[in-house]
């Protein structure tokens, strides 16, 4: 069966990102780029999906600017077959991604698409819930097990509290958790065969959905700073300011 | 205006969170009904009936509502939608869950953990990590919106709201039930609790953690975690506070071997008292702490037990 894996291009986890003075918005300009982490966790799980003979093709699909190709290239060194990017330069909202993703989806008729269950930028923790919705499949969300059956999924869930687990009927959405696994590192020659690999490029026209943002963002202003406090001496001194200045014990 | 708020909750008991998104959806204005779906959850309904502000509550009960499936309750929802201008769910891993599906048949954006309402379409929510805060401004004929409920106090009880039950949603049947493991403890949960006990990689082992409980006895705490000390395996899954783990706010937070990366910090800042206790005097999380302690967690930590 085929595992289709959306992966988006974020900044950089480790970067802390600048607000502009001008409050249209953060500054990704030259700062470095990456796989949004959860995305890497979805495409090695469907690489071990692969690996154990329970999946037999993996389609990244990337959706964004040119440089998108890189992300694929990364998803495809990891283990993806193919890659399909759809090419914008519009800001790309969770509804607009989850109905370009849909239409790949009836096209491609994966069984499984792996999605992260957020990306690092916009926190929004979305697109994969409303491919379920928009397609009318199953879903299970931040997900830390994984397991395939005939026709089924069964999926352990991170949920508030503790675990969950449920059982989806085939073709299912899959949103990934930080423990679902720990992806590994793309090798040298993985990253030479990445290059050779397909790579279809689409745009939102070509696939008749109109992306047009739907939340309009006003501005983007840096959040109220938390200045530091000071430094106390023992534990004795901890104990006297919670009493006696915070009044919190 | 009408407002539908999502309650929060396991058949038994209203969760706290339910109290946060009904004052999100005081600050938008409006008639205010409360949604349980739910199975054998009447007494569920008779809670949110009394929280303050709210006029109904509807009452959806079916086998199917039984364990919160996502399918499910987004038709209940769906169903119910078209008499609303705002439905809202609280930020937790069952709002998460189902309000993006309920956005998304509506075909409406969703606007995510909002962190303060300035009017009845314009939104403030935190972006990167905390690093940022976006003003979003939404013109869709309905909102969807997740609420992070540190960013609003509980609306109080004294309310005395009507209680209607509503027809179930039919069982979508894509997906089943299988099964929980709720880890019981006599501790608040982590996401309500007035304090919070976190500790991070400095622990160095899950046998080590365990010198918080004492503290945390002592002060009434909810124990947390930093993503280190979990991917580490030294603390649950559930425990992680952070960017993609619970947001908290407590009255007091003690951070103990926690260095505060920016995603950790994105956790809990908000809180009202920070105490860090570090051996690294460099670390950032003294950045952000009220209270800063350059100690030996191993030595500082059951001192500080005895001198509470």
């Amino acid at each position: 069966m085929k595992v289709l894996v959306p992966v988006k291009r974020v900044v950089d986890y480790n970067v802390k990102v600048r607000v502009k003075s001008d409050q249209s918005g953060v500054d990704i300009a030259n700062v470095k780029m990456s796989m949004n982490p959860f995305d890497e966790i979805a495409v090695e799980e469907a690489t071990r999906l692969k690996e154990k003979g329970a999946a037999t093709e993996i389609i990244a699909v990337s959706c964004g600017v040119a440089q998108c190709q890189e992300t694929l290239r990364t998803a495809m060194a990891i283990g993806a077959d193919r890659g399909i990017l759809v090419q914008t330069d519009v800001e790309l909202q969770p509804l607009a991604v989850a109905k370009l993703l849909k239409v790949l989806v009836e096209k491609e008729q994966p069984q499984l698409v792996i999605l992260g269950k957020q990306a690092i930028d916009d926190d929004a923790n979305q697109t994969g819930q409303m491919l379920a919705a928009l397609l009318g499949w199953s879903q299970a969300t931040f997900a830390s097990k994984v397991e395939l059956g005939d026709g089924v999924a069964r999926v352990t869930r991170e949920v508030d509290g503790g675990l969950e687990t449920l059982e989806l009927k085939l073709p299912a959405i899959v949103t990934t958790d930080l423990r679902l696994n720990e992806p590994r590192y793309v090798t040298l020659p993985n990253i030479m065969k990445a290059k050779k690999k397909q790579l279809d490029t689409v745009t939102p026209q070509d696939l008749g959905v109109d992306v047009t943002p739907r939340l309009k963002t006003l501005k983007v202003t840096e959040p109220s700073a938390r200045s530091a406090g000071v430094k106390v001496a023992d534990v004795a001194a901890l104990v006297d300011k919670l009493k006696n200045e915070a009044k919190v014990v | 205006m009408s407002i539908l708020v999502i309650a929060e909750h396991d058949n038994v008991q209203l969760k706290a969170a339910t109290h946060n998104v009904v004052a999100a959806a005081a600050k938008i204005g409006g008639d205010i009904h409360v949604l349980v779906a739910g199975a054998n959850a009447a007494a569920v309904a008779q809670h949110a009936a009394k929280i303050a502000g709210v006029s109904k509550v509807l009452l959806a009960e079916s086998p199917a509502l039984a364990d919160g499936l996502a399918e499910n309750v987004a038709e209940q929802v769906l169903a119910l939608a078209p008499g609303y201008s705002h439905i809202l769910f609280a930020a937790t891993a069952s709002g998460k869950n189902v309000s993006p599906r309920v956005a998304a048949r509506l075909d409406v954006a969703q606007i995510s953990e909002i962190q303060s309402v300035l009017s009845a379409d314009t939104f403030e929510r935190a972006i990167y990590a905390g690093n940022a805060v976006a003003t979003v401004q939404s013109a869709d004929p309905t909102k969807v919106i997740t609420v992070r409920t540190t960013g609003f106090d509980a609306a109080p009880e004294g309310g005395s709201a009507s209680v209607e039950s509503v027809t179930p949603a039919a069982a979508v049947g894509l997906s089943t039930f299988v099964g929980r493991e709720v880890a019981k403890s006599d501790r608040p949960e982590l996401a309500g609790a007035k304090v919070v006990v976190s500790g991070g990689r400095g622990m160095g082992s899950a046998e080590n953690f365990k010198i918080l409980d004492p503290l945390a006895d002592k002060l009434g705490a909810a124990l947390g975690a930093s993503r280190a000390a979990v991917d580490a395996g030294y603390a649950p899954n559930d425990w992680q506070v952070g960017q993609t783990g619970k947001i908290v706010a407590p009255q007091l937070y003690v951070a103990i071997g926690i260095s505060g990366a920016i995603q950790h910090l994105a956790g809990m800042k908000d809180s009202k008292v920070i105490v860090a206790v570090n051996k690294d005097a460099e670390a950032p999380i003294f950045g952000v702490a009220d209270y800063g302690l350059v100690a030996d967690l191993f030595t500082a930590v059951p001192e500080l037990v005895t001198s509470l």
